[in-house]
């Protein structure tokens, strides 16, 4: 067994080095944690913070454990911690607390009272984010940089969010840890969904492991006549948007299906040209991105994080313009490759 | 003839059908997982350390997570009521124009590589979502949840499409670089990143045109679900009047 890791270590040091901000995520989930403890009307009160304990320890504890018992147990112990997550939340022993919010009155008081000020903390997120990704990425004193080089936008936004919680304390009054403990509420109002893409990874990772990707290519060279230039078109974009609804990822279906079917069939034998075949390909996959669960950031957190009482109507609403847009890319691949 | 080996698709069925009977989505990609695994022989302990492995390898799409205090806070100080209040305050806006032009100003925006510059946490709860309804609010006075969460999915909707189909244009977008990746690995050269962001612009376009011709047809679909709200509330109100 290979004890000595080198994957931290061969990256420059930095400031925001995002095991630090690992390590933020993960004392953010556990001062949560702490608070669901604390809740004493939480209907799951156990179960829901063992859910968010597991997931928390991965962040706090998984390169600490990297660099004291290596990567071998680290990944045994994380994989049987996302088995338990996964058992609590499938069998609903994850719910929502009980929170105590100002009144719509009084909320809309401090509207009032502090003004336009309260925009000023939300807008400095992307600023700040988007400013330090271009201006400060290369800024290094004594060989530190200010940001890890190989994350520099989660870096960027890990600044940013400190420096809106700040302003915000300012303009509000309400401290950082006030801002953390009112977030239980958008966290738990999210629940398991913050974890389904993580949670695809692995999956992503099992079927390279399983090799799904090469009987997938031998099962669509039996459905496929390869004299017919139009149906290959329409199963390499339909494929692509369905395989992508099916991992919630383009870039999980991309290679998969590019691999067999456009590269084989369309540019090998009919000779089309690749880089249209390949950006309709990749927009047929967003296209699906729009229709599934699976792409639980975009599609079910909203629906959570905007209280909609089905959490399937973004998809629904998405539904039209993501099944024109994929006739539109098929027909404008037919018109352009060959 | 070669044999065909489908051992390896059991997880997809297993998602399907996992999907297709409610089963929570964690539990159906880790069964879907493990049986995946168990079908093409994998033994248990490097199945369970692949888990791991992937999972701690792909933590940086918890970010999310690092947003919502600050946002949690600002609602808690009323920044919602804000947004509604602001928007009120301008007469001539109308929940489909606010979303148009977010939509716009979202797609260019992603289109030269600032995607971080919105968001579902960042700006649909916190702002768009509020304006959009605030405005919906200020045509038909108070509306009922129903025809809120309509105007509150088209928000999220807005922000998704307007982004997706935007980022592709821009050509250091990790889309475009991993098929610039992929045809070099597959042997295919002389293909530059930029072709392939040229080749986005058509359907970004069309994304653009289609989708504020459904936003524009939202307005006359919200305002037949108003006056379908007023009517049904009028007959309840006749019906329990001669109740009584």
């Amino acid at each position: 067994m290979n004890v000595i890791s080198t994957t931290t270590s061969l990256a420059p040091p930095a400031v925001f080095e995002i095991n630090h901000v690992f390590l933020v995520i993960g004392l953010l989930v556990a001062f949560l944690v702490i608070k669901t403890l604390k809740d004493k009307g939480h209907p799951k009160r156990y179960s829901t913070a063992l859910f968010w304990g597991l997931f928390g320890n991965v962040f706090l504890f998984g390169d600490i454990s990297i660099t004291l018992f290596g990567e071998q147990v680290t990944h045994v112990w994380v994989g049987f911690s996302v088995i338990a997550i996964a058992l609590l939340a499938g069998f609903g022993y994850v719910s929502q607390g009980t929170y105590e919010q100002l009144s719509e009155q009084q909320k809309k008081q401090s509207a009032d009272s502090i003004g336009n000020k309260l925009f000023i903390p939300a807008v400095l997120i992307p600023i700040i984010t988007v400013i330090s990704t271009v201006l400060l990425s290369d800024i290094n004193l004594f060989g530190l940089y200010l940001f890890d080089q190989q994350h520099i936008t989660l870096g960027a936004l890990t600044l940013a969010c400190l420096v809106a919680l700040l302003v915000g304390w300012r303009y509000t009054g309400g401290s950082p840890l006030i801002a953390v403990g009112e977030s239980r509420r958008l966290v738990d109002s999210i629940g398991w969904a913050a974890i389904l893409p993580q949670m695809l990874a692995m999956l992503g990772g099992v079927f390279i492991v399983a090799q799904t990707g090469d009987s997938i290519k031998e099962l669509v060279t039996l459905f496929v006549t390869p004299e017919n230039k139009f149906m290959l078109v329409v199963i390499y974009c339909v494929g692509m948007a369905i395989f992508t609804m099916i991992m919630g990822n383009a870039f999980a279906a991309f290679p998969v299906m590019t691999a067999g079917i456009a590269m084989p069939f369309l540019i090998e034998m009919h000779g089309a040209s690749p880089a249209p075949l390949v950006a309709l390909g990749m927009y047929s996959g967003y296209c699906g991105t729009l229709m599934t669960p699976m792409a639980a950031n975009f599609n079910i957190v909203p629906a959570a994080l905007l209280d909609l009482n089905d959490k399937y109507q973004v998809i629904k609403v998405q539904i039209p313009t993501a099944l024109m847009l994929l006739t539109f890319n098929i027909v404008l691949m037919y018109w352009v490759i060959f | 003839m070669t044999e065909l080996n489908l051992l390896p698709l059991i997880g997809i069925v297993v998602v399907v059908a996992g999907f297709a009977f409610r089963f929570n989505p964690l539990l159906v990609v880790t069964l879907a997982g493990l049986i995946t695994g168990w079908a093409v022989d994998l033994d248990w302990l490097s199945l369970i350390s692949t888990f791991g492995e992937k999972f701690m390898n792909a933590r940086q799409l918890a970010s999310l997570l690092l947003i919502l205090p600050i946002i949690a806070l600002l609602e808690r100080y009323g920044l919602q009521q804000r947004a509604k209040d602001w928007i009120a305050s301008i007469k001539s806006v109308t929940s489909a124009r606010i979303l148009m032009v977010y939509f716009v100003v979202r797609e260019c925006s992603s289109a030269l590589g600032l995607l971080s510059l919105a968001g579902q946490a960042q700006t649909v709860r916190p702002l768009l979502a509020p304006m959009a309804l605030g405005a919906a609010a200020n045509t038909y006075g108070p509306l009922p949840k129903e025809i809120q969460d309509k105007i509150s999915a088209h928000a999220a909707a807005c922000d998704n499409i307007a982004m997706f189909f935007g980022e592709d244009i821009f050509i250091a977008f990790g889309a475009v670089l991993l098929m610039d990746a992929f045809l070099r690995e597959n042997g295919i050269q002389g293909i530059e990143p930029l072709h392939i962001g040229l080749w986005a612009i058509p359907t970004a376009l069309a994304a653009l045109i289609f989708h504020c011709f459904r936003l524009a047809r939202l307005e006359a679909s919200l305002s037949q679900d108003v006056q379908k709200y007023i009517q049904q509330k009028q007959e309840t109100s006749v019906v329990e009047g001669e109740m009584q």
